[in-house]
């Protein structure tokens, strides 16, 4: 069994730690993991993008083929259709709805939305909103990252909050627990 | 003990267990992580593994080979490059040979995600006659560090170890073992590492007379494998390809991850095949090679002949279509879709540094900046436009100055603060020495920034490295580029532009990303 997981986003959006989150649960599972990150000059304001591999099989390549990905996670509407050539036929999008727009020429966003859902399987929420009415602000990549967890068949989403525990436990339990909550909010939102 | 570790983590992790006593580097992506995760090691900082950043890749070169002299273990790590820049040194520790073990990582960044160039740094080891390894995996990456090191001692030479971006920035689980312990300290005796001419020619031949040494040792290499069994087709995979012609399924393959070339393997493969297909991430190295090896008369494939692209990475997709296996379809591109191109952060100092140069540029028709590499490099793009030009290191001031020499008029040339110290001294010196008519901006935030706030070598000591560069102090600045001095600093531009001779205007003001960092603290 297999999970391709393309994480995309801006620049300094936190795609990153929801990575980490999923590295985690992965290690702990005992499964491979392949992760090809994007660092250097791009982390400046421009779109970021990370291959995320898991499998209970040996992975070979870093990269996730085209029309091979399960899953696309997005921080930015438009950042998720950048990679839909990656995503294979029965794969799904789960994307924040909220454009952030720091280019002059950013597409029309009901068009955006359009061409999104026109995809067979989008699942797109406000999680800035969300995170900030759950009081943590900083919690919306762990709203995405629950509204995530029904798509990744690798795991249970109770191995995911186990690994949202054990990476932010340096933080303290309130940090943990807000960060739990987001998640919880994000899988519990009608799909 | 496995642990998840970027490729970059996986090489630093494998130096410090085979004995590192020290690193030497300028940071440069896709190599920065190894030198900071070395910085950060527990096991590092307890036995004092020497770390610190370098001005640039040739004294870091140079350091790691007299730490080599002395008997002990160093690792040299730069992106491809630095190659260029330490290049001299990296050709002549062949010649004078090496003490303790010496390893030279080359990262190289083919598809050019954060490079001016794609060359590929296998060139450099044939070119110095030196053992390459170029591992597949992290696993590999940290099992040949160890093995890098032994090979470098027992044949008496660096080995050149060669990554590219995507094993640098992947991650993946990799099995530990034991640490070992580092070299005793043993300088070199004996005048081999004096290269006079009549020395060199003998040390030249010595370095030619292990060559056969050199190339069994590649023969024998467990990671250089013949897998799978005859058919048609033969795959010659280098390096990182090997995961991509894995993926396609390949069955008769020759996985290189030594070199020189296994000859022996090659000739094996070829006779078990029809026709060879070379997958080699950067410039087409082996497959030029591999002609001298098998003749005209065998047919070899690869981005020479069309069958990969000539440029840019390699991905599972374009092996797998060389390869002839299935690919994916995946939905069409998206219509409603921008580029995001990368930019100055808000609030960035060097912002108001290119406002305030493109007006008083304006005011001059023959106006040119002539920029160099950094964050600030963003200053060719909209809304700043600024730049000329973008070449190397340091290339702004020489630039400006030999333009200025052929009369153009203003020259102006910015470099920020790391990248003056790597390069930039040098060149501001001949100007001085000629009284050249630039005006030069160091664009000071207190950090190497684009990639990721390293300490700059040169922080606190700018006024005196240009004051003693010769400089003349009435037409030396330090200015703060923040809204309230603009108008000042617009205006000290335009002066700077009409004094004949050299001017050298400091903006300083900490970089966004490493003064949000320390007020976490």
């Amino acid at each position: 069994m297999k999970t391709d997981i393309i994480l995309c986003g801006v620049g300094g959006q936190g795609i990153l730690s929801i990575a980490t989150v999923i590295g985690e649960a992965a290690t702990a599972a005992g499964l491979q993991l392949k992760q090809a990150e994007v660092h250097g000059m791009s982390q400046r304001g421009g779109d970021v993008q990370s291959d995320l591999r898991l499998s209970t099989e040996e992975i070979h390549s870093d990269l996730i083929p085209r029309g091979h990905a399960d899953l696309i996670i997005s921080m930015e509407p438009m950042e998720a259709l950048r990679y839909i050539p990656f995503l294979g036929p029965d794969g799904a999008i789960v994307t924040s709805s909220k454009p952030f727009v720091n280019i002059p020429n950013y597409p029309a966003e009901d068009a955006v939305m359009a061409e999104l859902e026109a995809l067979p399987h989008v699942l797109k929420y406000d999680i800035e909103s969300l995170a900030r009415e759950a009081g943590n602000p900083k919690g919306a990549n762990m709203v995405l990252l629950g509204m995530a967890a029904r798509y990744m068949g690798v795991f249970k989403p109770e191995q995911l909050r186990a690994a949202i525990g054990s990476i932010f436990a340096a933080k303290g339990d309130a940090i943990v627990e807000a960060n739990c909550k987001c998640f919880d909010l994000g899988y519990e939102l009608e799909q | 003990m496995k642990k998840l570790l970027l490729g970059d983590e996986a090489i630093a992790l494998g130096a410090i267990y085979a004995g590192l006593s020290g690193v030497y580097a300028y940071p440069g992506t896709p190599s920065t992580e190894i030198t900071e995760f070395i910085q950060k090691d527990p096991l590092a900082r307890e036995r004092g593994i020497r770390s610190r950043w370098c001005t640039n890749e040739k004294t870091a070169m140079e350091a790691a080979l007299g730490m080599s002299y002395a008997g002990k273990r160093a690792l040299v790590c730069m992106k491809h490059v630095g190659m260029n820049v330490c290049a001299d040194a990296f050709v002549n520790s062949a010649i004078t040979g090496v003490n303790g073990g010496l390893v030279v990582l080359a990262a190289d960044d083919p598809s050019m995600h954060s490079s001016q160039n794609e060359q590929d740094s296998r060139f450099y080891g044939k070119f110095a006659m030196i053992p390459i390894f170029e591992p597949s995996t992290q696993q590999e990456a940290y099992e040949m560090m160890g093995e890098a090191f032994d090979l470098s001692e027992k044949m008496g030479v660096p080995v050149l170890f060669r990554v590219v971006t995507r094993l640098a920035h992947s991650r993946a689980a990799v099995e530990i073992g034991e640490p070992q312990e580092q070299n005793g300290f043993n300088p070199a005796t004996g005048k081999g590492w004096v290269l006079l001419p009549g020395i060199a020619r003998k040390q030249y031949i010595s370095l030619i007379e292990k060559q056969p040494a050199m190339a069994a040792a590649a023969e024998e290499s467990a990671h250089n494998a013949l897998k799978g069994g005859a058919a048609p087709l033969g795959v010659i995979a280098c390096g990182i390809a090997y995961n991509y012609v894995c993926e396609a399924g390949a069955q008769n393959v020759l996985k290189v991850s030594q070199y020189p070339l296994p000859e022996k393997k090659i000739k094996e493969l070829a006779a078990r095949s029809q026709s060879i297909l070379v997958v080699e991430d950067g410039q087409p190295v082996v497959e030029q090679d591999i002609k001298a090896i098998l003749g005209a008369g065998y047919k070899v494939e690869g981005r020479l002949t069309g069958n990969l692209p000539r440029t840019g990475e390699l991905n599972p997709d374009n092996v797998a279509a060389a390869l002839g296996a299935a690919t994916g379809q995946g939905f069409p591109p998206a219509k409603n879709l921008a580029a995001r191109p990368p930019q100055l952060c808000p609030g960035c100092g060097h912002r108001d540094v290119y406002t305030a140069l493109n007006k008083v540029a304006a005011e001059y028709p023959g106006a040119r900046v002539f920029g160099d590499i950094g964050c600030y490099t963003l200053g060719a793009l909209p809304p700043f436009q600024t730049l000329s030009s973008c070449v190397d290191m340091g290339a702004s001031i020489t630039m400006a100055k030999g333009a200025a020499d052929a009369g153009l008029f203003p020259a102006i040339a910015i470099i920020g603060d790391s990248t003056f110290t790597h390069s930039g001294m040098t060149g501001l010196l001949d100007a001085v020495n000629d009284h050249s008519n630039i005006t030069v901006i160091i664009s000071d935030n207190l950090t190497t920034a684009m990639t990721g706030g390293q300490d700059s070598a040169g922080t606190s000591k700018f006024e005196a490295i240009c004051r003693g560069l010769g400089v003349e102090p009435e037409h030396l600045h330090v200015v703060n580029p923040i809204a309230p001095n603009m108008a000042a600093i617009t205006e000290l531009i335009r002066k700077e532009i009409e004094y004949n001779g050299v001017s050298v205007i400091i903006p300083r003001r900490e970089c966004m990303q490493t003064l949000r960092r320390h007020s976490k603290k």
